[in-house]
């Protein structure tokens, strides 16, 4: 068989003995089973662990078959999204004093508000859950459009809009100063589910100034506690074999 | 001068949490043990006392190393799973046996001949509460007759008898050398064997339940000194006790009359603030102690419990395996627009509040080839909501208070198709605060209270901020209103199936 990758054969065995099992299986019964050494299995398990393919049990160390595999092509769900990721969402809300937005992609030109949690103040604010933005000129869209599934929806457009979106990949974050709104703007980044895929952008909203300092760059502060809330979101969903 | 911290407790049914937050009432660290549920026998359920206490010295020694220098840990504050019973020896402090938990339902049979007794009522006027398995007193009468020369023993003081409270609290505290036998007045009303007015232990109701007096631990304000806790690495007073669902409602800043949380877990628990007065229930809800602080009246609460609430959602996903993860019941319920005529009512081991039927059955009505899984999933959140409808329609006609808003808390408060529907099905707003953890951060608020970490009840209310709210629709209340009877005809249904 010419042209064959030997570590993809491999990785693919190890699935194979991992999803015929009936319980969870340490390194050694796998290795057994695909007649590989340990320390080579060993790598393979680390690698198909950072892409979700398997799981690992915290407390035993044995491998199962992960929900990136599972679900391989459909996408995660909204409403588990929201449930994993409302505790990071609420913290990040009262310690950034911020609105808090998730959202998810909806066809090339709009995202839709899964998840919102008020601003920390108190004031009458409406539930927008289920609201549709326009994906270009807001910041969640941006990070959404940057990290699309279809590598076409971000290519899509001229230039100047192609070197944006590129840009929003490269540094991990999106910001929007008042395009949508005047006054208003945003700071997201994205949330990953397993095995890498961007499948949400998480966000704090309020007005341009207080997100952005007097040369339009976000707060560092802000910043760090957006991207964190954003990392530790794609933990919670099993990115990076969390 | 470093931040002051406090250190709360959760010790719940599944597992024991420590958690420390600081003065804005913000989570600064957490660390969790589960412990092993016992099912020795169908319906009996227990926890070793002893894992639980290692568990509890173990989260609460980690997590004051975890914020080390970065704060000051001032108090502890202990919130704990309610009416679960434990029996110890006081020169050993080795439990008689295993707890019985508050899902055991070994009494029931005891329960039915106390019932029967022509004093029975005495118990409902002098404890607030009608006799029933859920409540610890039963439990206690039931280990006293069961474990060998137990009652001779208690009589001569040599067992302790205490919730979980009082058990973590005597540990702490020394143990056997010293350590202060107390509990909260929260948990003590939950043994009907205290008197609800003057809260003190009531010598009728002990000898109706044959319970000796020298086995019961001190009752203390929930807000006030208990002891210190000096088998911890770092001695901490401990300044706060209450039982989990009332530290919910104080968690949630629910100070007065009228305001009311919901905690939505496996089960829901509606807690209402009725003030200094207690109310006489007539309509199924419970009059039961809300806090009290040291030197002042006592609050009381009117309680809805209902057993079944998520875990009607992982039936659907483990008995029916309809979805494969408990939020994805959303997903499914949206999938089509209405219930369909699909009414489920969860009564897997009979209905507590407020119809307190414990025949009743579980059922499914109005199926037709129409009704599809959606529909199902539909009907299993519109399930919450009914029920809900229940308790607060009870408790309205047991107060006579309204009810502004309901503040809600728990795992399926994510569940924006089911907290629109409750708001709807209420015609009254429903909102989140911003901390879930309202258990813990109860029994954080009370221990701080008491210390000055805050100055009083008004500063609490100021950590208190709106996450999300559910606003109802005047359309959809009035739909929901016209469908009421049928969820009431409904649950009929259930209690006519389940009769013998």
């Amino acid at each position: 068989m010419p042209g064959t990758v030997q570590s993809v054969e491999r990785a693919a065995a190890i699935l194979h003995v991992v999803a015929a099992a009936r319980g969870a299986l340490g390194v050694t019964d796998i290795a057994e089973a695909v007649g590989l050494a340990k320390t080579t299995t060993h790598g393979l398990l680390r690698t198909l662990l950072h892409v979700g393919f398997v799981e690992q049990d915290r407390e035993t160390g044995r491998y199962t078959v992960g929900s990136g595999l599972r679900r391989l092509g459909t996408p995660l769900d909204v409403n588990e999204v929201r449930s994993r990721a409302s505790n990071w969402a609420d913290a990040l809300a009262a310690r950034s004093g911020h609105t808090v937005r998730l959202a998810t992609l909806a066809g090339e030109e709009e995202v839709v508000v899964v998840h919102h949690v008020f601003r920390p103040d108190d004031s009458a604010q409406e539930l927008e859950v289920g609201v549709t933005l326009p994906a270009r000129t807001t910041g969640l869209g941006k990070v959404l459009l940057a990290h699309a599934p279809d590598p076409r929806t971000a290519r899509n457009g001229h230039g100047g809009r192609a070197a944006e979106l590129a840009e929003v990949r490269a540094r991990g974050w999106a910001a929007e100063r008042g395009e949508h709104e005047p006054g208003r703007g945003c700071i997201a980044a994205p949330v990953r589910g397993p095995g890498g895929p961007v499948v949400a952008a998480l966000g704090v909203s309020g007005p341009v100034t207080s997100l952005f300092d007097g040369r339009g760059a976000p707060r560092g502060l802000l910043l760090g506690m957006v991207t964190d809330a954003a990392a530790a979101v794609s933990r919670e969903l099993g990115y990076g074999g969390a | 001068m470093p931040d002051r911290y406090v250190l709360a407790v959760d010790q719940g049914t599944t597992s024991t949490r420590s958690l420390v937050f600081d003065r804005g009432g913000r989570m600064v660290a957490v660390r969790q043990r589960e412990h092993r549920q016992h099912f020795p026998r169908p319906g009996w359920v227990e926890h070793d006392p002893m894992e639980i206490w290692a568990n509890t010295r173990w989260t609460a020694d980690e997590v004051l190393a975890d914020v080390g220098a970065a704060g000051s840990v001032v108090a502890l504050g202990i919130a704990n799973q309610r009416e679960t019973t434990v029996v110890w020896d006081r020169a050993t402090g080795r439990p008689v046996l295993r707890a019985l938990v508050w899902q055991d339902t070994r009494t029931a049979e005891l329960v039915a001949e106390l019932c029967a007794r022509p004093d029975a009522e005495l118990v409902r006027e002098r404890s607030g509460m009608a006799i029933a398995g859920y409540f610890s007193g039963p439990r206690l009468r039931w280990i006293l007759e069961h474990v060998p020369r137990a009652r001779e023993r208690a009589e001569r003081g040599e067992l302790l008898f205490g919730t979980m409270e009082t058990w973590l609290i005597w540990n702490l505290t020394g143990g056997p050398e010293g350590g202060r036998h107390v509990t909260d007045v929260t948990n003590a009303s939950r043994t009907l064997l205290m008197d609800v007015r003057t809260c003190r232990w009531d010598p009728e109701l002990l000898a109706f339940f044959g319970i000796p007096a020298a086995m019961l631990p001190e009752i203390r304000p929930s807000v006030g000194m208990l002891g210190t806790a000096t088998a911890l690495a770092r001695p901490l007073p401990i300044t706060g006790a209450l039982g989990d669902q009332q530290a919910a409602l104080f968690g949630q800043a629910c100070f007065a009359p009228g305001e009311a949380k919901c905690t939505y877990g496996t089960g829901s628990f509606l807690l209402q603030n009725t003030g200094t007065e207690l109310v006489r229930t007539r309509s199924g809800s419970i009059s039961t102690v809300a806090y009290q602080l040291a030197g002042e009246p006592v609050r009381y609460a009117l309680e809805g419990s209902v057993a079944v609430a998520g875990a009607l959602v992982q039936w659907l996903r483990d008995g029916l395996g309809l979805i494969a993860t408990a939020p994805e019941v959303e997903t499914l319920a949206r999938t089509v627009e209405d219930n369909g005529g699909c009414y489920v009512v969860p009564a897997f081991s009979g209905l507590l509040a407020p119809h307190w039927r414990g025949e009743a059955r579980g059922l499914v009505a109005g199926l037709t080839s129409y009704v599809g899984k959606g529909h199902l999933a539909r009907a299993v959140l519109e399930a919450t909501g009914w029920q809900t409808r229940d308790v607060v329609r009870a408790m309205a006609a047991d107060s006579g208070l309204s009810l502004p808003a309901l503040r809600v808390d728990g795992g399926m408060t994510t569940n924006n198709l089911l907290m629109q529907f409750i708001a709807d099905v209420l015609d009254t707003p429903v909102v989140r605060p911003m901390v879930g953890e309202t258990v813990s951060l109860g029994a954080a608020y009370a221990a701080g209270l008491a210390v000055g970490v805050w100055s009083d009840v008004e500063a609490l209310r100021r950590n208190w901020h709106r996450a999300a709210q559910w606003t109802p629709s005047a359309e959809a209340a009035r739909a929901l209103a016209a469908e009421y009877p049928r969820w009431e005809r409904a649950v009929q249904l259930s209690i006519a199936w389940g009769a013998p």
